[in-house]
């Protein structure tokens, strides 16, 4: 028997002029959701923005708040939120946050908000609603704290392929390489996790796989699981950090996009991803890395000979002005260490200005992905944040280790079938 | 007749007053009919696409929010075409509902921009002022037929 559609309220304003409608409907039918939008009387929609205390002038954001008041107070059952509204406008930002605040802290119900223009399309919206979805249907999955028999996590990312071989709870295999062709990176991979293990492929027990390439590994391999990042780097950040129980905040800025995940006892609940400008992400400190002619593996080490770089002129909102940046301060003579650390506080502001408005951050503040080894990067997002970040250890692994972790769910399920 | 842009565009009873004194209300009901009529593309539930908002460049910069530009590719045509403008200001949810209160503040300006016969009015706060107001749209559109 098929499952049944997971209902995911729709409160948004504007998709539907934006000409959006169409992809959010069809991103949600991808994952096996279905959008609705909650019915409110009219009386309602009157009186919920006076009573929320939010004066807003747009009908359609009152009608937002309604909805989400009718869904917050059980009038309306709904297992999951899509919160959005139209970039660049100010009235909808503001009632889009303090919306998303007000069901993470008066319901259970995972929410996920995001801005979107005409251009966003389907695969865009994917990740996004197939997280929610996730969390919605598989919350029995995402309780699993304890990684039991021998599982293999593959998280093929958009920078490199990385592979995790745990056994009764223990990480016992590595794999890691940078991404080339998909499928021949992920069986590089998962040989150099099995010789370190010393396993063979038959004694995998269960496999899943995340990333961008984890439709097409995960057929190739086929995997147990095939999840998306967002839900799976989580539950890789919280198990690998031992904070499985209370609030946590993930962090994780890879190659392509960046996430921010308000992680309550080890289950997602609001979550962000962006990057739609490669200067916010580890790309632009790549290209750091080349420009300054270091290994990205070195970048951290000599950022860190610096105090923080802040003082440097430096702008990675766009990765064309961020180089031009970078080429002015080597230009007027600045150190090379004080370039690289500003490059990582520019990184970590774009982050903090775009993606940590819209979690609310709770410590731990865990910060996972292969830029979490860039210590100048972590100890800028550590002031920026006023906290101390925590890196647990294999954080570059952190999505295979999440897919090793929740693929141990499969093997008493494997066994009974 | 004249064609006459309704404030909120969404009103039935500002359609139906301006329909029954001889006049063609232009409202969203022309605009919306026009897209949900055509075949060949299926986005319910009012079948606009992302070629909308790139229209409504013609009236709304690229830095204007995208719902915006959609809904001005909407409206603007129908403001272009208008020969007189009924503005009800601060309307009840009820009487007429325009989602976007900057695209409502844009349409209303150039309503105002454009030379044409322009009716503003307070939505009404009593049964008295109701009688008011319907008599004054009347008066509006009686007048707009003499001009005519």
């Amino acid at each position: 028997m098929s499952e049944q559609p997971v209902r995911i309220a729709q409160i948004t304003c504007g998709a539907e002029y934006s000409g959006i409608q169409n992809e959010i409907t069809t991103a949600a039918e991808t994952v096996g959701s279905k959008m609705f939008y909650p019915d409110v009387a009219l009386k309602d929609v009157k009186c919920a923005y006076k009573d929320f205390g939010l004066p807003v002038k747009s009908p359609d954001l009152k009608l937002a708040i309604s909805r989400a008041q009718a869904i917050v107070e059980g009038r309306i059952e709904a297992d999951g939120i899509f919160i959005a509204s139209c970039f660049r406008c100010a009235e909808a930002a503001i009632v889009r946050n303090e919306l998303r605040r007000y069901i993470v802290e008066n319901s259970r119900i995972p929410v996920v908000s995001y801005s979107f223009n005409e251009r966003t399309g389907a695969s865009t919206l994917l990740t996004r609603l197939e997280a929610l979805t996730t969390i919605a249907r598989r919350r029995s999955l995402m309780a699993r704290e304890v990684q039991v028999g021998t599982t293999m996590g593959v998280d093929s990312g958009s920078s490199t392929t990385k592979c995790i071989i745990m056994q009764d709870n223990e990480i016992i295999g590595t794999g890691w390489r940078p991404t080339t062709e998909v499928l021949k990176s992920a069986d590089e991979v998962i040989a150099l996790a099995l010789e370190e293990s010393g396993l063979k492929m038959s004694d995998i027990e269960a496999t899943a796989t995340t990333g961008y390439g984890r439709f097409l590994v995960g057929k190739h391999m086929n995997a147990d699981l095939v999840q998306e990042e967002l839900t799976v780097n989580s539950k890789g950040a919280v198990y690998l950090a031992n904070a499985q129980k209370g609030f946590a905040t993930v962090i994780d800025i890879g190659g392509m996009d960046n996430k921010a995940i308000s992680v309550n006892d080890g289950i997602p609940g609001s979550f962000t991803m962006g990057g739609i400008c490669a200067g916010a992400s580890g790309r632009f400190l790549e290209m750091t890395a080349k420009r300054l002619d270091v290994d990205i593996t070195e970048l951290g080490a000599l950022s860190m000979k610096s105090e923080g770089g802040e003082d440097v002129p430096m702008n990675s909102y766009c990765i064309v002005f961020g180089t031009q940046s970078l080429v002015n301060a080597l230009a007027a003579g600045y150190k090379r260490e004080d370039v690289a650390a500003a490059a990582c506080h520019s990184v970590a502001q774009q982050v903090y200005e775009q993606q940590l408005q819209e979690v609310d951050i709770k410590e731990p503040v865990i910060m996972v992905g292969g830029s979490s080894l860039i210590q100048g990067l972590v100890r800028a997002m550590g002031r920026m944040l006023n906290t101390e970040v925590v890196v647990p250890h294999h954080s570059q692994y952190i999505g295979a280790t999440g897919g090793a972790l929740l693929a141990s769910g499969f093997i008493d399920k494997k066994k009974e079938a | 007749m004249a064609k006459v842009f309704i404030y909120p565009a969404t009103s039935l009873i500002l359609s139906d007053l301006v329909a029954r004194f001889g006049h063609q209300p232009l409202g969203s009901a022309i605009s919306i009919r026009e897209h949900i009529q055509t075949p060949g593309f299926d986005s319910p539930p009012i079948q606009m696409t992302p070629d909308d908002p790139q229209k409504g460049l013609k009236w709304a910069a690229v830095e204007v929010p995208s719902g915006i530009r959609g809904r001005m590719s909407l409206y603007g045509p129908l403001v272009e075409e208008a020969e007189a403008a009924i503005i009800i200001d601060e309307p009840d949810l009820a009487f007429g509902c325009m989602g976007c209160a900057r695209t409502n503040e844009l349409l209303a300006f150039m309503l105002r921009e454009k030379e044409i016969p322009r009716l503003e009015l307070r939505y009404p706060a009593s049964k008295e002022e109701g009688v008011t107001f319907v008599a004054a749209i009347k008066e509006f559109l009686k007048n707009l037929e003499v001009q005519q």
